[in-house]
């Protein structure tokens, strides 16, 4: 019988084929632990006894969620960060370079076929590269500083095929939204997230990423795509028969196939307060908002913001709504002043932020208050996510942000 | 008898043909500001405080959110959407994250001869272009918005007359900071500190601006400079007119004068916690860091960002070091994109913000922890104000402040 | 594990998520002590202070969706919450509360059939009696229990590490 993506990813690790249901402990090839978990991880290593980590350089500690800091006890986290990596040997510290998903990938840690847990739930990201990735509780990941190892069970899957040819202004966030409306918050609860077919195909990285990023609200363990040369590019790296192979078989047995045809879909949102409240923006339309926010792991790579500055050139915000853009890190802040987008968006009125994960953590980066709604291109919007519980969050594509904030109301690109 | 600059514009705000030091003046104000300080403490009394409440002349008011943007909690975002309903109902022209209202004013509304409140204390920076800014309380504010007009006592004025260059590599701050050095936190209390003389016509605008808004750390009531070439050339460059340009008489009463060699001053660093606890950078050598901070309404111009650049250009900010670099306005944002001065920082590993007060004030963005230690071109470097009541703020240029972040220590621009 | 007990019930309903659980804004605390009154502060403000310690948690589907904060399930357990029983667990949260040692139940029935302040009679492994009936639960497979016998994966590290107490 044949295997699905997941199967090859982890049997290839294990150096033995899996099935679904099978409990399997894995070498570990990354852990990622954000500034927010640090101090716990660090206080259950020490409380478990570990004298040293296994392999300080498969280690990454990123200060993201707490950057810049908005209160006076977040740079306790920086410094225990550091503080551990001095008595422990870690060399990949990132400080201030962005937002710790987008760096994994981008900063040339995790590559196709890899395995990798960090402590937040949007670790899952990394399967826009082929690789396993999911989120863990600092406790579990204690134990991999320690071990390296960590059991998991091999997930059934879910496939989700797209192909033909998206709409103009319908983005892979219209798709990942729909497909979490149809498989609703826990549909895929335990399991893989399979994303393939010739819209997928056609699909850059980045906007892969958007997808295998949103994986986990539809409860997944992970969110994969197959490499392919695409990736490889990204990756910086050859596209050879090891890449090649991480790919499902045909005869790969599935728990549930959704098929989409691209030119069917429309723009999407998730409406308050669930993510799986999934509505066409057109029900939406004229929604008043008080803010727009560009940014995130989710969408806020170098596409999106060239996507809104395409819908911002020329126009400037509604009156009375802020637009905040959080570039996702350092290198995309930088891309996008060399070409011109953040020129556009500021011209546009957009305040734009440090990159970091700003608003989507809700610890700043423009949080809102009773009564206030903002459209958001991040991941969450769960009751009291970006201020009060009476703040409506809807969470839309870049495109559909952008003629948001020009319309001051909620309208399609 | 000869009339000081703050006396002939009192005396114009109040109608009167002359007054002098000690007297209380009745004056129409020009302008209103207020920012997100406590614009919503002023908007809760003019709600629940007084009977049938007016504005008197909403075209006077200037409301700027500059303090904490963007939000860092429900409670500031409730105080700014306050303020923004506030605004919108009563046609009140309104900011929101496009700068540090100083900053704003300046470049947008700032007019010679102008008599100004502002619900900030630097308020004062309106000097450098020859108006009379004042911080008051939101409780004076409320009364000015309200009658259009606020009492006044006409203050002393100390004269300050400059000669001479200042060095290179010595900036408007180190003299301000010295200034007040010299005369104490408290040395311009309730006064007007008038700046003359042929050493003003060698500052930019950027320089004038960065010392009239530290007059207030010496206690002052307002900072007036005289509106020379450079200013008007200012004014004109943001398409605005003088209401009217003052200086003072020959003869005018000055409460003391003080000849200064801007040829003399060196780099200064205000040592924690009092802005005049001043020395000299290179006693302050080797202090390690946490954090450093280039901007506020003191020292975010393009001039000081184009310093910090030319200090960071291919070098690296300290690896443990958080610097963050926060021009003072969208147009100055802007302008250092053109110039390409955000992409040094950027690649130097500095954190670039959006225009905002943040570190300045210990809100919002870059708020530093317990025991922290942070280098700043900020206003003030009180305990606690940046963050944690056990942390410590030294203040100076924006080049020792961009040496200090690339060394990780205090120091000075001739040593990185 | 296996000791019968009674426990008042307190319900919530579905996709319950972590960051109603515990909101961001309190995950830096730095003690799960400190973080105990704002548990559930988005929903029900009231609900952390009037929680005793025994008391259980009966909610729908999807209980503890969101984020990996581990914050969340740590909070629960120091609430004094002896267990959840819910409709169905998002996965990192189900194996952060094992890693913590707080019981998780699934059961598809208890739920719809529960009243709030009521009472039920937990017996893990086994089953749940409420109000007459009872509903089987099934028991948690071996490499969890080895966890949660040894007191969660900090004791069975430190034993692995031949640390003691």
């Amino acid at each position: 019988m044949g295997h699905t993506l997941i199967e090859k990813i982890i049997g290839n690790k294990v150096g033995k084929e899996v099935k679904p249901g099978d409990i399997v402990t894995v070498d570990v090839d990354w852990c990622m632990i954000d500034d927010i978990m640090i101090p716990f991880a660090v206080q259950k290593f020490e409380e478990m006894g570990f004298t040293k980590v296994w392999d300080p350089d498969k280690v990454v500690l990123i200060y993201d969620h707490f950057l810049p800091a908005t209160q006076t006890d977040d740079s306790r986290h920086f410094r225990a960060g550091d503080e551990f990596a001095e008595k422990y040997g870690l060399k990949n510290v990132h400080r201030t370079d962005g937002i710790c998903h987008q760096l994994m990938t981008e900063a040339g840690y995790v590559k196709p076929g890899d395995i990798a847990f960090g402590t937040d739930s949007h670790t899952v990201t990394y399967g826009c590269v082929g690789a396993f990735s999911t989120g863990i509780g600092y406790t579990e990941m204690a134990g991999i500083l320690g071990t390296g190892k960590l059991w998991i069970k091999v997930p059934e899957s879910i496939k989700v095929v797209v192909d033909g040819k998206l709409p103009e202004n319908v983005t892979s966030k219209d798709v990942i939204l729909r497909v979490i409306g149809d498989l609703t918050a826990s549909g895929a609860t335990y399991q893989s997230i399979e994303f393939c077919g010739s819209t997928i195909d056609d699909m850059s990285v980045a906007a892969r990423m958007t997808m295998s990023n949103m994986a986990v609200e539809a409860g997944a363990k992970c969110g994969v795509f197959a490499p392919d040369e695409k990736t490889a590019e990204y990756c910086g790296i050859e596209y050879t028969d090891k890449e090649k192979s991480l790919r499902a078989d045909e005869d790969a047995v599935y728990t549930r196939v959704l098929t989409y045809k691209a030119e069917e879909l429309v723009p999407v949102m998730a409406c308050p307060s669930l993510v799986d409240n999934i509505k066409p923006v057109s029900e939406v339309k004229g929604t008043k908002v008080d803010q727009v926010f560009l940014g995130s792991c989710t969408n806020g790579r170098l596409e999106d913001l060239q996507k809104a500055a395409s819908i911002l050139k020329g126009k400037k915000v509604a009156p009375y709504v802020k637009m905040i853009v959080t570039p996702a890190s350092r290198k995309i802040y930088r891309e996008a002043l060399a070409d011109g987008t953040l020129e556009i968006l500021s011209d546009a009125g957009a305040i734009i932020t440090t990159p970091g994960c700003g608003l989507c953590c809700g610890r700043g980066g423009g949080i809102l208050s009773d009564g206030e709604a903002v459209v958001a291109t991040n991941n969450r919007n769960f009751l009291g996510r970006m201020g009060t519980s009476k703040v409506q969050i809807y969470l839309a594509s870049p495109a559909t942000a952008a003629a948001t904030a020009i319309a001051g109301e909620i309208t399609e690109a | 008898m000869g009339m000081t600059m703050a006396e002939k514009i009192i005396a114009c705000a109040a109608g009167v043909e002359t007054t002098k030091a000690g007297d209380i003046e009745t004056v129409t104000l020009d302008k209103m500001m207020s920012n997100d300080g406590t614009t919503h403490l002023t908007i809760d009394m003019y709600n629940n405080k007084i009977k049938n409440p007016r504005i008197a002349d909403p075209d006077k008011l200037i409301w700027i959110v500059d303090h904490n943007i963007p939000a860092d909690s429900p409670k500031t975002a409730a105080s700014h959407k306050k303020m923004r309903d506030f605004a919108k109902e009563h046609g009140i022209t309104f900011y929101e994250g496009e700068g540090v209202c100083h900053q704003v004013m300046m470049e947008n509304h700032v007019r010679p001869g102008e008599l100004i409140f502002g619900a900030d204390s630097h308020t004062c920076a309106y000097g450098a272009l020859g108006a009379f800014g004042t911080g008051v309380g939101c409780t004076d504010y409320l009364y000015a918005m309200v009658t259009g007009t606020s009492w006044l006592l006409v203050p002393e004025t100390i004269r300050f007359n400059l000669t001479g260059k200042l060095p290179e590599g010595v900036y408007a701050r180190d003299l301000i900071l010295t200034i007040i050095g010299k005369i104490s936190a408290n040395g311009a209390n309730y006064k007007a500190m008038e700046f003359a003389g042929e050493g003003l016509h060698t500052l930019s605008m950027a320089d004038r601006i960065a010392v009239c808004n530290l007059c207030v750390e010496a206690g002052a009531k307002t900072a007036l400079m005289e509106v020379d070439d450079i200013a008007m050339d200012y004014l004109k460059e943001h398409g605005r007119e003088p209401k009217a340009i003052f200086k003072s008489d020959d003869d005018a009463v000055f409460s003391e004068v003080y000849d200064i060699d801007l040829s003399t001053i060196e780099p200064i660093v205000a040592k924690p916690h009092f802005v005049d606890n001043v020395v000299k950078a290179s006693e302050c050598s080797g202090v390690k860091i946490d954090e450093a901070f280039l901007g506020s309404c003191n020292n975010g111009r393009i001039e000081d960002l184009r310093v910090g650049a030319a200090v960071i250009k291919g070098k690296k900010v300290a690896p443990k070091v958080r610097f963050l670099v926060v021009p003072a306005s969208r147009s100055v944002y802007k302008q250092a994109m053109k110039e390409g001065l955000l992409d040094i920082f950027m690649e130097a590993g500095a954190m670039v913000m959006n225009p905002n007060c943040s570190v300045c004030w210990g809100a919002c963005q870059g708020v530093i922890g317990e025991g922290e230690t942070l280098i700043s071109t900020g206003t003030r470097n009180f305990k606690g104000r940046a963050g944690h009541k056990d942390s410590f703020v030294y203040l100076a240029s924006a080049a020792t402040v961009t040496a200090s972040a690339i060394a990780g220590e205090i120091t000075t621009a001739d040593r990185v | 594990m296996s000791d019968t007990f009674t426990a008042k019930i307190w319900v919530l309903g579905d996709d319950i998520d972590t960051d109603i659980i515990l909101p961001t804004e309190y995950l830096a605390l730095k003690s799960v002590e400190d973080m105990k009154p704002y548990a559930f502060s988005p929903l029900r403000p009231e609900l952390a202070g009037l929680i005793q310690p025994g008391d259980m948690i009966v909610a729908g589907k999807n209980f503890g969706c969101g984020s990996s904060r581990e914050q969340a399930p740590e909070v629960v357990k120091a609430l004094g919450i002896s267990c959840v029983v819910a409709k169905s667990y998002a996965r990192i949260f189900f194996r952060n509360a094992i890693n913590n040692g707080l019981l998780l139940i699934e059961n598809a029935e208890l739920y719809d059939a529960v009243t709030e302040g009521d009472t039920a009679t937990v017996t893990p492994g086994e089953k749940i009696e409420y109000n007459g009936k009872t509903y089987e639960i099934a028991s948690l497979p071996e490499n969890l229990m080895e966890i949660l016998n040894a007191g969660g994966l900090v004791k069975a590290m430190r034993k692995r590490n031949g640390i003691g107490e």
